[in-house]
């Protein structure tokens, strides 16, 4: 009798909790699952601001903490016939555009770029994957560039758009962009690099110049930025959500 | 309907002891209610975590990750006799094909950290598998909060779950009644003994704290804001990998739990974890 009621209780057990992952897997195709569970970004966001704030610096790390080998990850080689091109004259005639919300548009040289004032430090480079790498970047703060081109009242967010296009080959061109909000964008960290351990960046790191947003996961750094555009919503751009990796499911913010 | 009827027909079903027995409350509402969204925070976070691992599936000790020398990796092998799941530990390497490294998707062995069955969602979609993960964090974080709380201040804590020195005396002897299946019977079973008082405390109070702190290490941004997770636990990689052995902690109590639970009378036991009410054999008095 006992015997017969546990093999039944073990059964019953295991079938629900089958019922349970399987209802579960078919939930993760449910688009208002994904839209619900998504909301606690929100909640993640706000929670992580509180303690992080505006300034609060991610941690820098010393030489010897350098990854002999940093890893590149992502597009490792744009490889349009433009892009070609400009690796092809050393990067000499790359501009990168600024504008949108601003009193000033203007686009830079690299040249330009590197005349600015620049901030080296050795950070911590997260991939959403799991794994970490530690490097030495060089770059203009980007809130040097920013204030340069005077924001308006109404300015939200910087999206960068890149030269590495995403799309399988025969389909429509879909470039790489990402954005960050104004406080991200304004970190004392958060670089317009051109360098990695002093040398130019090479192709697979984002060359001529990429973003370095260091409270924030690998896919937020956008690569081979060619314009940087402020807004006051992310909704009319491409997918909407603010990113390329975003528009495929991944969350806007991303310093988890 | 009289209670006669009723109480013939529970007993015919072995729902209550066949002798003399009285009823007593076992666990407050609150434990019952924390109890249950714990166990369904777990089962989420276990397979969404694995969803998370195989996104990498290596572990690493340190600030950043030694890609040649992993303290875990599961990776997929090929050889002439097809694809072969390498599960790598420290300096030993084990076959794991079929479950760990490579395993079977649609029918088509695959390079996958843990199987299908083991994920969720179970196909390799890191995207779902991180809003799934941190969705239930928040759960697990806010029901572990307000269940310390209130552990501490009711003294669920002091009463019940933190052993005292008689405890610790009788250890030795309950380790062997363990071994042995004995389990306390009578006015022993209305409390936890030595073992099940470490035992839940330890994984309530350290590995419950471990988990979410580790996790929180993770993140770039915590860590700006709180550097000093970073040194607690020796660096990011080192913080995951001490996430992933919290979380197969959690597994191996849960399934000493389970046993434990059927061993000592499933019935009763998780009646008094659904309604409060726990069958002690004897009479009230005696």
């Amino acid at each position: 009798m006992a015997e017969n009621r546990r093999n039944f209780m073990t059964r019953a057990g295991a079938g629900a909790a089958t019922l349970m992952l399987s209802g579960c897997a078919s939930l993760s195709q449910q688009k208002w699952v994904a839209n619900l569970l998504s909301e606690v970004e929100i909640l993640t966001r706000h929670a992580q601001r509180l303690f992080a704030g505006s300034h609060a610096l991610a941690p820098e790390f010393s030489k010897k903490d350098i990854a002999p080998v940093f890893r590149a990850n992502g597009t490792l080689d744009p490889a349009t016939p433009d892009y070609k091109a400009h690796a092809a004259n050393g990067f000499r005639d790359w501009r990168i555009e600024v504008g949108g919300l601003v009193e000033r548009p203007f686009s830079l040289s690299m040249a330009q770029l590197r005349a600015l004032p620049s901030r080296t430090q050795i950070t911590r480079h997260d991939c959403v994957e799991g794994w970490s790498c530690i490097g030495e970047w060089t770059g203009v703060p980007l809130k040097l560039v920013l204030a340069a081109a005077k924001p308006k009242a109404d300015a939200r967010y910087v999206v960068f758009y890149c030269a590495d296009n995403m799309a399988e080959e025969g389909d429509p061109a879909q470039f790489y962009y990402e954005s960050l909000d104004l406080l991200e964008a304004t970190h004392p960290q958060t670089l317009l690099a051109y360098e990695l351990s002093g040398q130019a960046l090479q192709i697979e790191h984002g060359a001529p110049v990429r973003l370095r947003a260091e409270r924030q996961l690998g896919y937020k750094m956008a690569k081979y930025i060619k314009r940087i555009e402020v807004v006051s919503s992310l909704a009319q751009i491409n997918g909407g959500r603010g990113g390329y990796w975003e528009d495929q499911g991944y969350s806007w913010y991303a310093g988890i | 309907m009289s209670a006669e009827p009723v109480r013939i027909l529970r007993r015919a079903l072995g729902l209550v002891p066949a002798g003399p027995h009285y009823f007593f409350r076992r666990h407050a509402l609150i434990v019952r209610v924390a109890h249950w969204i714990n166990a369904g925070c777990l089962a989420f976070l276990l397979m969404s975590g694995l969803q998370i691992f195989n996104a990498h599936p290596a572990l690493y000790w340190g600030k950043s990750s030694d890609f040649d020398r992993p303290v875990l990796s599961m990776t997929a092998q090929y050889t002439d006799g097809g694809t072969v799941g390498v599960t790598q530990i420290g300096p030993w390497h084990f076959d794991t094909t079929g479950v760990l490294g490579a395993s079977d998707v649609d029918g088509v062995r695959t390079p996958r950290g843990f199987p299908e069955w083991a994920t969720l969602p179970g196909p390799q979609w890191l995207a779902m598998g991180r809003l799934w993960h941190f969705a239930f964090a928040w759960l697990f974080a806010i029901n572990g909060i307000l269940f310390w709380a209130y552990a501490i201040a009711r003294g669920h804590l002091r009463r019940d779950l933190l052993p005292t020195k008689k405890d610790l005396a009788h250890l030795p002897r309950e380790i062997v009644d363990h071994i042995k299946l004995n389990f306390p019977r009578g006015e022993d079973a209305k409390h936890y003994n030595a073992l099940q008082k470490l035992a839940y405390f330890f994984v309530i109070f350290v590995l419950g704290a471990l988990i979410v702190l580790t996790g929180l290490a993770m993140s770039p941004t915590m860590d700006s804001a709180f550097p000093q997770l970073l040194w607690i636990f020796g660096g990011r990689q080192s913080a995951r990998t001490i996430h992933f052995v919290c979380a197969f902690s959690f597994l191996g109590f849960f399934i000493v739990h389970i046993a434990m639970v059927i061993l000592s009378g499933s019935w009763n036991n998780l009646r008094s974890m659904i309604t409060g009410s726990y069958a002690i054999e004897g009479d009230k008095d005696g």
